[in-house]
């Protein structure tokens, strides 16, 4: 398939001439034509922020919902229908800041959909405030000092959490954030991936040259399926390690467990309810 | 007045949480309507698990009985300070049966060997069955019924256990019955009648069974009494009803996930209390800018904060009105009894289908927790309307149309593709900042609202749509106040009941220029319904019956305050 399916055509873009957003959409669409995804069978779903419009930028189903809840509204979407491919995609402080208790919550539901997260270290859309990724010392129109929180670590809390998919990209690695995301895409379950993305307008800290230099590829010899050597890399700080940290590919996606599908194992839509049955239920209250 | 005829019969249980009244209760329940007698039962309990005390009252009558009354006719005190914690409910008639171990001394005290009963019989847990069979033994039921109850409602123990349960009833039994052969307590005389095809059901349940019979196949919600028996219900049949039933991890992650799941195709709803309704007001709005249907239970409890978690009020219709920034439609049901829980639960899945707004169904923990027996309800009496169409390549999720509905397409189904945007959107679902177009966007969501007002649910008059005096009441308290003006038995006055709060229907406003006098009924201190009259109706209802003491409104509360207010 080719990735030209996906294209909007003429449209506006709201995001900043540089940002690493673009890089992102690219290679969104390239991985899914490479899948040969359709777009009528994929559902984007994002919450609020720069990286969450993404969705109106390629031909697709969507739900671009509220700010930090992309996450619930991807694994019901999911679990409705099992036959779609669900993303769900925004940026850090969306995932991680505003909707903290979903990404903890949803990576122990484990529901079969990717989340690609936009990792800027800073808040784009309500220009330039510290998200949960800033470094500390960031100074911000609202950290005037310098962020003194502890950044959050997306890594090492999905693989504590026994996430069944842990990975980060740099965009500036086109291919390589391409091979992730497709493979988060076919992984079975949760997969989350973090995208290094240069945000040129509120973050000249951490921009292209930064990530360039702070960041460096696991080694081949890195066995994902060894958790503990996941985490240890997931907590390295002095440069940051891309790529497939960590694996589980045993759990079962949360869809597959739920009762629900046991006697009708079709999208909710096409179910039907049983009359006689429920009037059987009613009767039992005699 | 009509004084209460006396084949009506309020039994109080009272005791400690986890003392076991609930089993009392729901065997009472069973032996008595199997005895062909109506019964009633309501509790009211503390915000713990163990300890304190809670108490249970059951009604039993050869008539209908669907209300809370404050008389109590027989106490049945498992514990001594029970006498303390009703002592409001306690009257100068009330025969009170306790434990003969008890050192308290008073007239109507009956002591009982309950816990010599039950230790002969093997110990402390029998102490239920013996008092299962000593209020049995009163009402002289026979053996045949009880035994029957007892073998089904203790199918799963061992038969040592049943047979041990049968013989502590028994013996319990024989105590009752000795103390209406000696005059110790007389009984009324009871008329049964052919109560076999009724069901029992409580409050949570009928709205339940009514989403079930609705197309509810998902639930995403968080624990928080008095809600949480909806969650209960449909996880439990989740298997044989293909209910995809999941405990969210906070009410936001649930309105979010229902949202998400209309989205899908499926016909979703969550359940909470005014607390966690509150954290989904955000979601609330998000369905009304993405036009996706929802429907949400609020079982009321009283606030604010968290106020009295396993007490009853009428204190969120505001909440339920309001919460949600921005403008758009929605529609809120809040039904008088069992039936219409059932009914409106199961159309709120197909008004927020057809209208694609959020749909909120008001009850309150009085309402979840009322028992009593109906006429089996009718699978078949509700059909589903689906509103989702098959979409074609050029589908626009946002279709600008007359009556402001877009048709709904869901991914997956058809060429289309769907698209939901809580931005401000074009017809196609895309964020715009076309401003004109906000306008018409806004003027589509809000069309909807003509066509909603239309389909609300009519109000009930009763007994009789001639009347000079009007009292106005909704949700829960229909039954108590229908008994109340049974009592006062006057022609002249007649009850409006509104089961749809939001919008109100078009007929409320001549309906109460009719009336000579018009009051008011609310389980809440500002009465929320009276204000929303007022700014639907311009008519203000200057006699407010209100109540917000925790405890629902008592027939003889509602008789008395309605007696004043027409002297
Ligand atoms: C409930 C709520 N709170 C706050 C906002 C404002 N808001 C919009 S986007 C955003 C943060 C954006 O940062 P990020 O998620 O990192 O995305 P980016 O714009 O950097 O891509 C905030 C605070 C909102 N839309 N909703
Ligand atoms: S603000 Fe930053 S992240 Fe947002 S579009 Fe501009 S450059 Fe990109």
């Amino acid at each position: 398939m080719d990735s030209e399916k996906y294209n909007m055509g003429d449209i506006d873009i709201a995001w900043c001439p540089g940002c690493g957003d673009f890089g992102i959409l690219t290679v969104l669409k390239e991985a899914l034509s490479e899948l040969g995804i359709a777009p009528e069978e994929l559902v984007m779903v994002s919450g609020i922020g720069q990286a969450a419009k993404i969705p109106h930028y390629l031909k697709c189903n969507f739900f671009n919902g509220l700010h930090g809840r992309a996450l619930p509204a991807a694994t019901a979407i999911k679990a409705s229908n099992k036959t779609l491919t669900v993303i769900a995609e925004s940026g850090d402080g969306d995932m991680y800041g505003e909707g903290g208790n979903h990404f903890i919550h949803t990576i122990r539901r484990n529901p079969n959909i990717a989340n690609f997260v936009h990792n800027n270290m800073v808040y784009g859309l309500t220009k330039g405030q510290a998200s949960p990724t800033s470094r500390r010392g960031f100074v911000t129109p609202v950290q005037v000092a310098g962020v003194i929180l502890e950044p959050f670590n997306p890594l090492a809390v999905a693989i504590s959490l026994e996430a069944s998919f842990v990975a980060r990209a740099f965009i500036g690695d086109k291919e390589q954030t391409k091979e992730l995301m497709k493979k988060a895409i076919v992984h079975k379950g949760y997969a989350l991936l973090d995208i290094f993305q240069p945000c040129v307008s509120f973050n000249k800290i951490n921009n292209h040259k930064w990530f360039k230099e702070n960041t460096y590829y696991i080694d081949e010899s890195h066995n994902p399926y060894d958790r503990n050597a996941a985490f240890a890399l997931a907590c390295e700080t002095e440069k940051l390690p891309l790529g497939l940290f960590y694996l589980n590919e045993e759990k079962e996606p949360f869809e597959d467990c739920i009762t629900a599908y046991k006697l009708y194992d079709k999208p909710l839509y096409k179910h039907q309810i049983d009359t006689k049955k429920l009037q059987g239920l009613i009767n039992g209250f005699y | 007045m009509k004084s209460s005829s006396k084949d009506d019969y309020s039994i109080v249980l009272c005791g400690q949480a986890g003392q076991g009244i609930q089993t009392v209760e729901s065997l009472l329940m069973k032996i008595f309507k199997s005895a062909g007698l109506n019964i009633y039962a309501t509790k009211e309990y503390m915000s713990r698990v163990r300890g304190g005390l809670n108490s249970t009252q059951i009604r039993v009558s050869s008539k209908q009985v669907r209300a809370f009354v404050k008389r109590t006719d027989l106490l049945v005190a498992l514990d001594d300070g029970a006498i303390r914690h009703l002592k409001k409910r306690i009257g100068k008639d009330t025969i009170v049966l306790i434990d003969e171990k008890t050192a308290l001394q008073s007239q109507n005290l009956v002591k009982a060997p309950i816990s010599e009963l039950a230790s002969k019989t093997g110990g402390k847990i029998y102490a239920n069955s013996v008092a299962v069979g000593i209020i049995c033994g009163l009402f002289e039921i026979e053996q045949k019924l009880i035994e029957e109850q007892l073998i089904s409602f203790f199918a799963k123990k061992d038969a040592d256990i049943i047979s041990k349960n049968i013989e502590a009833q028994k013996s319990g039994y024989e105590f009752g019955e000795s103390l209406v052969q000696s005059g110790t307590i007389t009984m009324p005389q009871f008329e049964p009648c052919d109560l076999s095809d009724d069901i029992v059901i409580n409050g949570a349940q009928a709205v339940s069974l009514g989403a079930i019979a609705g197309g509810c196949n998902f639930i995403s919600s968080y624990p928080m009494s008095p809600s949480t028996g909806v969650l209960v219900f449909l996880s439990k049949h989740s298997e044989q009803f293909g209910i995809v039933a999941e405990q969210a991890e906070d009410e936001i992650a649930a309105i979010n996930m229902a949202i998400g799941a209309w989205y899908a195709g499926a016909r979703a709803m969550a359940t909470t209390s005014g607390g966690g309704f509150a954290l989904m007001t955000e979601g609330i709005s998000l369905a009304g800018m993405l036009e996706t249907p929802i429907v949400v239970h609020i079982a009321q409890r009283p606030g604010p904060a968290t106020g009295l978690p396993t007490r009853t009020e009428q204190g969120d219709l505001e909440l339920a009105l309001y919460g949600g920034h921005g403008e758009f439609p929605r529609i809120i049901l809040a039904p008088g009894s069992l039936e219409q829980a059932y009914e409106l639960s199961a159309k709120a899945f197909n008004l927020a289908d057809k209208f694609q707004v959020p749909v909120i169904i008001l009850t309150d923990q009085y309402f979840v927790d009322s028992n009593y027996n109906i006429p089996e309800l009718n699978a078949d009496g509700i059909k589903i309307e689906r509103a989702i169409v098959e979409t074609k390549p050029d589908y626009k999720r946002y279709e600008l149309t007359k009556d402001g509905i877009s048709p709904r397409g869901i991914p997956g189904f058809g060429k289309g593709l769907v698209t939901a945007d809580s931005d401000e959107h074009d017809e196609e679902g895309h964020i715009t900042e076309d401003l004109d177009l906000r306008v018409e966007m806004v003027n589509k969501r809000l069309a909807k609202l003509t066509d909603i007002i239309a389909a609300a649910e009519k109000p009930e008059l009763w007994p009789s749509d001639n009347f000079e005096n009007l009292v106005v009441c909704w949700g829960s308290t229909y039954h108590v106040v229908k008994e109340a003006l049974e009592n006062l038995d006057r022609s002249d006055t007649t009850m409006l009941h509104i089961a749809q709060v939001y919008p109100l229907h078009e007929s409320i406003k001549t309906t109460l220029q009719k009336a000579k006098k018009v009051a008011i009924i609310e389980s809440n201190a500002t009465g929320q319904l009276a204000k929303l009259i007022k700014l639907t109706t311009s008519f203000e209802i200057e006699h407010k019956i209100l109540n917000y003491s925790g405890l629902g409104f008592s027939v003889e509360q509602i008789t008395d305050a309605i007696n004043d207010w027409l002297k």
